[in-house]
């Protein structure tokens, strides 16, 4: 089949440049054109969170977003968020918290947790619900996650 | 002295353990990672018994061809037989290195600390990692090693972060999904669109000729494609499916009457308990019926399968609870020799029971017969995830019981209507898996049934009250020739025998006048019950609970299978929704090995139960199942989720128990109880959605 375009993207800092075609999904040249692996598949249809990414910084279902739509624009993905071998705030906080179970929604909620704090670095408990709540968690570590998302937001305070 | 089961059945230590030069050792059980955190349970005890840092274990994953067999990972069994298989394995490879080293240093006077074996009297030092090349682990365990006593343990009981988190945080491939071997190639299925539909025209030359499509395979009602990247599978199953016709059947029963489909049957009759005697002192008698829908498993992940065939050998990689079973299951649909087929486990999402692991496995088996030599990996789309793996069957619960005139149970029957809720590979005789039963020459599936009585039952799980009960009839009613595909899905029967049975018990001592606390205390000798049920009131504050205006406040206790107990309060608003606030666990399941990951599993359980009692149920019309993404079958969002507080009970001198299931059926009684008192109409049929109570009240 043809359609096959060159769309040039900055993923986690880097300039890239992919050939796709045009109905690709960005999730699919993350996972198989650029190696990362942690935007998962989940529903294929924006509806549970499993794939979100920043897209120009705000979470976004990698699935169900065609590379015309990311072209040129700035993607962070969980693998964006550590500096070198420092943990995120949000990523040490879920560690701390021990906020997993199968661990396969981590990554969008950690992607939606990151939005947040970067929008309201001291969200209140009903914030951060309201930012988890495209999420879907089916082992229900969801008050582990709002707890390590606070408790990442806390530390955060202090420098 | 005597091997525990899962050591005696696989005596080769270096089956479980290997030590290398420096010193790391290796752990491969038969047990696997479902999300619980059990291989840092196991690596845990393994550092404790062998005197080794725990970071100096590492956890294998399961396989058919180097790991023992251990049958499947469920029913919250593997602390207790894996746990205890790797104690006693582990006591046998330290008692070899010790005998090496006393060899080495000239005494038998030796310590272990964090994996160096001092003599005591100071005559030098060696380690595990110098005598690896020495130790022969090829040999059997010795039933006379005794692993330590709890006394003795050091690590165990601590709070240890899951050695599996640090990958799952930085988005690192874990999953079968991210698993990519050289050559790979992708596959899919295009499934039939309801249960009974077969396969008509399919339009196999056309999709074949599409770019990047290296086969497309039809075996009877069986389609798929195979293609060199997901996009292109995607695309070539998107064409087949358009453009297949296919015959369907009104196969299914009305989703509005699953007891009258229930009850019809055929069934299967059995009884669970039969009291001899007659109930003295009846002054009243009730009788109420309990019940639950269709629930899936719908795990975050779609079931992933991969496979590659090397000549006339298969080798398969998949998430299954079973990897033996999935090996034998494979070769018998095939018929084909087991020794044929290698089965090694890689994670996937969270499993809480039998879901579409192995049935995709299988996918992957017969996809790539079609390309010799090559990977192939087939992952299911949503919509299969929720229409196609086994799911959780509906039950009727009927109860009935004869009070005396103090308000004291003196009688209590029950009556059990389900379809069984075990259908795992190879099970009832039959391969037992999707694919196979599509094909030309088919296998069908087996029709579901129960585990036995000694392996916890499985429509009749939890059916008996754990209560002082003088006179009991308990009978089990299963449904043999079934509409939908049913298999475990976490605690099985349990849920709904101990909702009916929890909600029931409210119910009298409200007719009573009774509080329903001490009327359950007052019919619970069992001290065990009795302490999760005063840990749960004084931390829930049960005294001074809140209730009047919407509010209602609901208690429930339960013994899972012969293991665990656990006792829940449950706070319920009910405004223009159904808004469960807050959720108090009490839980106690003996000796607790990895402390936070009993508390991660009651916290998960109790969510999940909440949200199967309140939100879920699978949807169908005659033909087709309707429930096909997350708008169709919703599950508790984060905005809906209570607060959780665990209060764990440790009980060092008593064997460990799982606590993956305990919550499941406490939870969802005491939500319906609590939600009884803040609507004053009590809710026998789950779910628990505000258009049912809006309804009742109605009615």
């Amino acid at each position: 089949m043809s359609g096959t375009t060159s769309y040039e993207l900055t993923v986690n800092g880097r300039a890239v440049e992919v050939q796709a075609d045009d109905d690709t999904s960005l999730l699919h040249v993350l996972r198989h054109e650029l190696a990362l692996a942690g935007p998962r598949f989940g529903c294929g249809v924006g509806l549970c969170g499993a794939c979100f990414v920043l897209l120009e910084g705000k979470p976004t279902p990698a699935c169900d977003t065609p590379m015309w739509a990311a072209a040129s624009k700035r993607v962070v993905t969980v693998e964006g968020f550590a500096n070198g071998d420092v943990l995120h705030p949000v990523q040490q906080a879920f560690l701390d918290e021990q906020a997993a179970q199968c661990g396969f929604c981590v990554s969008g909620v950690l992607v939606s947790a990151v939005a947040l704090l970067a929008d309201n670095p001291q969200p209140d408990e009903s914030a951060v619900l309201a930012a988890l709540d495209r999420n879907l968690c089916r082992c229900g570590v969801q008050r582990r996650m709002v707890a390590a998302v606070l408790r990442a937001a806390s530390s955060e305070e202090q420098p | 002295m005597t091997l525990p089961p899962h050591l005696a059945a696989n005596p080769l230590l270096s089956r479980w353990l290997h030590v290398a030069d420096d010193g790391t050792v290796t752990l491969r059980t038969g047990k696997v990672e479902l999300g619980q955190g059990i291989l840092t349970a196991l690596a845990l005890l393994a550092a404790d018994e062998l005197d080794v840092g725990p970071g100096r274990v590492r956890v294998a994953a399961a396989s058919t061809e180097l790991g023992p067999d251990e049958g499947p990972t469920a029913g919250s069994m593997s602390v207790a037989d894996s746990g205890l298989a790797v104690r006693h394995a582990c006591a046998s490879a330290r008692r070899l290195f010790l005998a090496a080293a006393a060899a080495q240093l000239g005494t038998d006077d030796l310590t272990v600390r964090e994996g160096i074996i001092s003599s005591a009297a100071g005559r030098g030092r060696t380690s595990y990692g110098e005598l690896a090349r020495d130790v022969d682990l090829d040999v059997d365990a010795d039933p006379d090693d005794v692993p330590k006593t709890a006394g003795d343990r050091r690590l165990t009981g601590e709070a240890l972060g899951r050695l599996d988190l640090p990958d799952k945080v930085t988005g690192q491939p874990r999953y079968l999904a991210d698993l990519v071997l050289p050559g790979q190639l992708w596959g899919r299925v295009v499934r039939p669109p309801s249960p009974a539909a077969t396969l008509k025209i399919a339009d196999v030359e056309g999709v074949r000729a599409l770019a990047g499509v290296y086969a497309v395979v039809r075996d009877g009602s069986f389609l798929g494609v195979v293609a060199d990247d997901e996009h292109d599978a995607d695309r070539a199953a998107a064409q087949l499916r358009r453009h297949a016709t296919w015959d369907e059947q009104q196969s299914l029963p009305d989703e509005d009457d699953l007891a009258g489909y229930l009850r019809d049957g055929p069934t299967t009759e059995f009884t669970v308990v039969d009291d001899p005697g007659t109930p003295e002192g009846v002054a009243q008698r009730f009788a109420a019926s309990y019940s639950r829908p269709f629930l899936a498993h719908a795990s975050i992940a779609p079931s992933c399968g991969l496979a590659r065939w090397d000549g006339d050998e298969v080798r398969v990689w998949s998430h299954s609870q079973n990897i033996f079973g999935l090996r034998l299951a494979t070769a018998q649909a095939l018929r084909i020799d087991a020794e044929r087929v290698v089965v090694e486990h890689v994670e996937s999402a969270g499993a809480y029971g039998h879901n579409g692991a192995d049935d995709a496995a299988f996918d992957a088996v017969l996809l790539a017969r079609a390309v010799p030599g090559r990977p192939v990996q087939v992952r299911w789309s949503r919509q299969d995830e929720l229409t196609w793996s086994p799911f959780g069957s509906a039950q009727v619960v009927d109860l009935g019981a004869g009070v005396d005139a103090a308000g004291r149970i003196v009688e209590w029957t029950c009556d059990i209507w389900s379809q069984g809720h075990t259908a795992r590979p190879g099970y009832a005789g039959t391969p037992g898996l999707l694919a196979a039963a599509h094909l030309a020459d088919p296998h069908p599936l087996p029709a579901p049934v129960d585990p036995p009585a000694e392996r916890g039952a499985g429509s009749a799980r939890g059916a008996v009250p754990t209560y002082d009960l003088p006179v009991r009839r308990i009978r089990g009613h299963r449904r043999t020739e079934v509409a939908l595909r049913t298999s475990s899905l976490r605690s099985l029967g349990a849920f709904t025998n101990v909702f009916a049975i929890e909600s029931f018990v409210d119910e009298l001592a409200i007719a009573t006048g009774a509080d329903p606390l001490d009327y359950r205390l007052s019919h619970l000798s069992d001290e065990r019950g009795r302490a999760v049920l005063e840990a749960v009131a004084k931390k829930a504050g049960w005294a001074d609970r809140a209730r009047g205006g919407d509010l209602g406040t609901g208690i429930a206790v339960a013994r899972y299978k012969k293991g665990g107990w656990c006792a829940v309060v449950a706070e319920v608003e009910a405004v223009a929704d159904v808004r469960l606030r807050r959720l108090v666990v009490a839980v106690e399941v003996g000796h607790v090995v990895h402390a936070d990951g009993v508390r991660n599993q009651v916290e998960g359980g109790a969510v999940q139960a909440a949200s199967w009692t309140l939100k879920e149920r699978v949807r169908f019309d005659r033909c087709r199942v309707t429930s096909v993404d997350w708008e169709t079958y919703p599950v508790l969002r984060f905005s809906e989720v209570p607060q959780v507080e665990v209060v764990l009970l440790d009980r060092p001198d008593l064997p460990s128990v799982g606590a993956g299931e305990v919550a499941q059926g406490p939870v969802s009684a005491a939500i319906g109880n609590a939600l009884a008192e803040a609507v004053g109409v009590r809710m026998r049929d789950l779910p628990l959605t505000a258009e049912r109570v809006v309804a009742a009240l109605e009615g």
